[in-house]
Parts: structure tokens; sequence; C-alpha cells
């Protein structure tokens, strides 16, 4: 996850050992089953989040979660690290939800997998004239939180579930599709679609949280 | 070659993630140079990014964790996982 003060270079380096993993996993299958905790764990935020994306009930996306965690492990076995783990754990849990929601009907399987995806949509940015930089730390401020929440959970979901595992879970974009069964080129437009409508959804709304600038030359 | 701002907001994200060829990101450099609108667009769309990333935004519901590696050690308990053949 992005920390406070990281540059976007940082955010998107790839940070995990895959040998590291593939240790860990050795040591589980040969008996040290506690170990699996510690595996799964850097995984729960993104599981999570990828199912409430899909699911849009908090009590479901945790039940489900839990049944990921507990599958992953039943099938530890067949993880090849061909792929970093994350992704197949991610690939696990989207097959949770889909599952789930192919048993309530409610699967629209033209809209989570297309590789196509609408060019109908507006994805022009807000226009300004000049930006002043939010520092993170504002964040603390709880209506900045939810306002950059209801932001995200407003995008579609196929654009959503890209930002989750591309910006907010800096996964690069070959993790990202093979974890959403999509072709990287998608990852690619949906990422630019969903910056474009969270610019300017959130662009207008942000800048009154702008420290107020201390000397009268600076720009408005 | 000359490019307009809708050139330069085709390829904002790719920008921000250094994804685009030298010759492109050298002439969107050029145009940012002289185009505020432009360096706006790109600035804010940065912040955006980088603020919703943040750990505080979005954050596992209280005690999430605690339930789920409770639920995995009751499996845990139950036995091994499947072993690989051969």
């Amino acid at each position: 996850m992005a920390g406070q003060g990281s540059s976007l270079g940082e955010r998107f380096r790839l940070s995990i050992a895959p040998q590291a993993d593939l240790d860990c996993i050795r040591r589980i299958l040969a008996g040290e089953k506690q170990l699996f905790h510690e595996l799964i764990r850097p995984c729960e935020k993104p599981i999570y989040f990828l199912l409430l994306s899909m699911l849009k009930n908090e009590a479901d996306a945790e039940d489900a979660a839990q049944e990921t965690a507990i599958k992953v492990y039943r099938n530890l076995h067949l993880f090849r690290g061909d792929s970093q783990f994350r992704t197949w754990v991610l690939s696990i849990a989207r097959n949770e939800g889909l599952g789930r929601l192919r048993k309530l009907g409610s699967l629209r399987e033209d809209s989570l997998d297309a590789e196509t995806d609408d060019t109908t949509g507006d994805y022009t940015p807000a226009v300004l004239t000049s930006w002043r930089e939010i520092p993170a730390e504002i964040i603390e401020r709880q209506q900045l939180g939810e306002i950059l929440r209801q932001a995200v959970q407003k995008l579609p979901e196929i654009y959503r579930n890209v930002v989750l595992l591309r910006d907010i879970e800096e996964m690069d974009i070959r993790e990202t599709a093979t974890a959403l069964a999509i072709s990287e080129a998608a990852v690619k437009v949906r990422l630019h679609r969903a910056r474009a409508m969270l610019q300017r959804d959130l662009a207008p709304k942000l800048k009154g949280f702008a420290p107020k600038r201390r000397w009268f030359w600076g720009r408005a | 070659m000359m490019i307009d701002c809708k050139h330069v907001w085709d390829h904002i994200s790719a920008y921000i993630d250094g994804d685009l060829d030298p010759v492109l990101r050298a002439e969107i450099n050029k145009h940012l140079e002289t185009c505020e609108i432009c360096s706006a667009v790109l600035d804010s769309t940065r912040n955006v990014v980088v603020l919703v990333a943040d750990d505080r935004v979005f954050e596992l519901p209280a005690g999430f964790s605690q339930r789920l590696h409770q639920r995995l050690d009751e499996e845990l308990t139950a036995g091994p996982p499947e072993q690989p053949e051969g």
C-alpha cells in the first residue's frame, strides 16, 4: 500500500520477492502450517476490497474473503510460482466473487469480462488553470477520506477493480491483467479512463482542501 | 510535431506511469512548458492518484483480520493442505 509521503516512482516499484513466498509455501506444505497466517496477511486487504467491489456488501465480502483464504490454503500445492503469489490469490478471490454473483443471478459477464470497453463515455478531465497540491496529511480529516472513498465507489466496476489493484495495491500492469483475467491493453485503457473520471469528479471538490499560500505572489 | 491539449489528455495516465515512448514524452513536456491548463490537469490527476492510494482511505473493517485468522486457525487445525503429487 502507498505510505504517507511515498513518491509515485516508489509506489509503482515491485517489492515482493517471489522466492520468499515460494520458500514459505514449501515450509507450509512440509508441515509448518502456522506460517500460512503470515503468507496470507499481505493479501487480506486486496482480497477484501476486490470482493467488496464485486459484491457491494460488507458482510458478504468478509465471508467471501474468509472462504477465499481457506481455498488458497487447501489449494496451496497447486501454486506453480509462475505469477506472484498475490496475483494467484486474487484470481481465486475473483472466482469466489463471480461464483457468488452467479448464485445470486446478478452476474453480468459482459460487463466484467469485456475486452473491448465501452467507448461512448466522457473521459475528458476537469479543465483547470492551476493546481495547488493537496498533501496526503490532510486525509486525516475525516471528510476528505470519505470524499475519496465515495469517488472510487462511484466508478463503474470494471474501472474500480483496476484502480483498486493498480493504484491502491500497486500491482503492475501484468499482475493486474492476470488477476482480473483481462488483457494488459484493457488494464491501460481502463486505468486511463478511471483516473480521468476520478480527476473530473475530485478536482473541483478537493480544491478547497489546498493549504493556504503564504506568499501573496503565488498562483491562486 | 505539434500536439494539442486533447492529445496530452489522452496520454496522461501513461505519462504518470512513465509508460510513453521518449519522443511522445518529449513532445508532451514541451507542450506542458507553455500550457497551464494541461499542467494543472496533469498535477491534479497525479495528486488524485496519490491521495486515493493512501493507506488511510481504504481501511479494513474493525476486527476483520482477527476474524479471518480465527477461521483459518480452525481450518489449519483440521488438517494439512493437500500435497503435490509425486
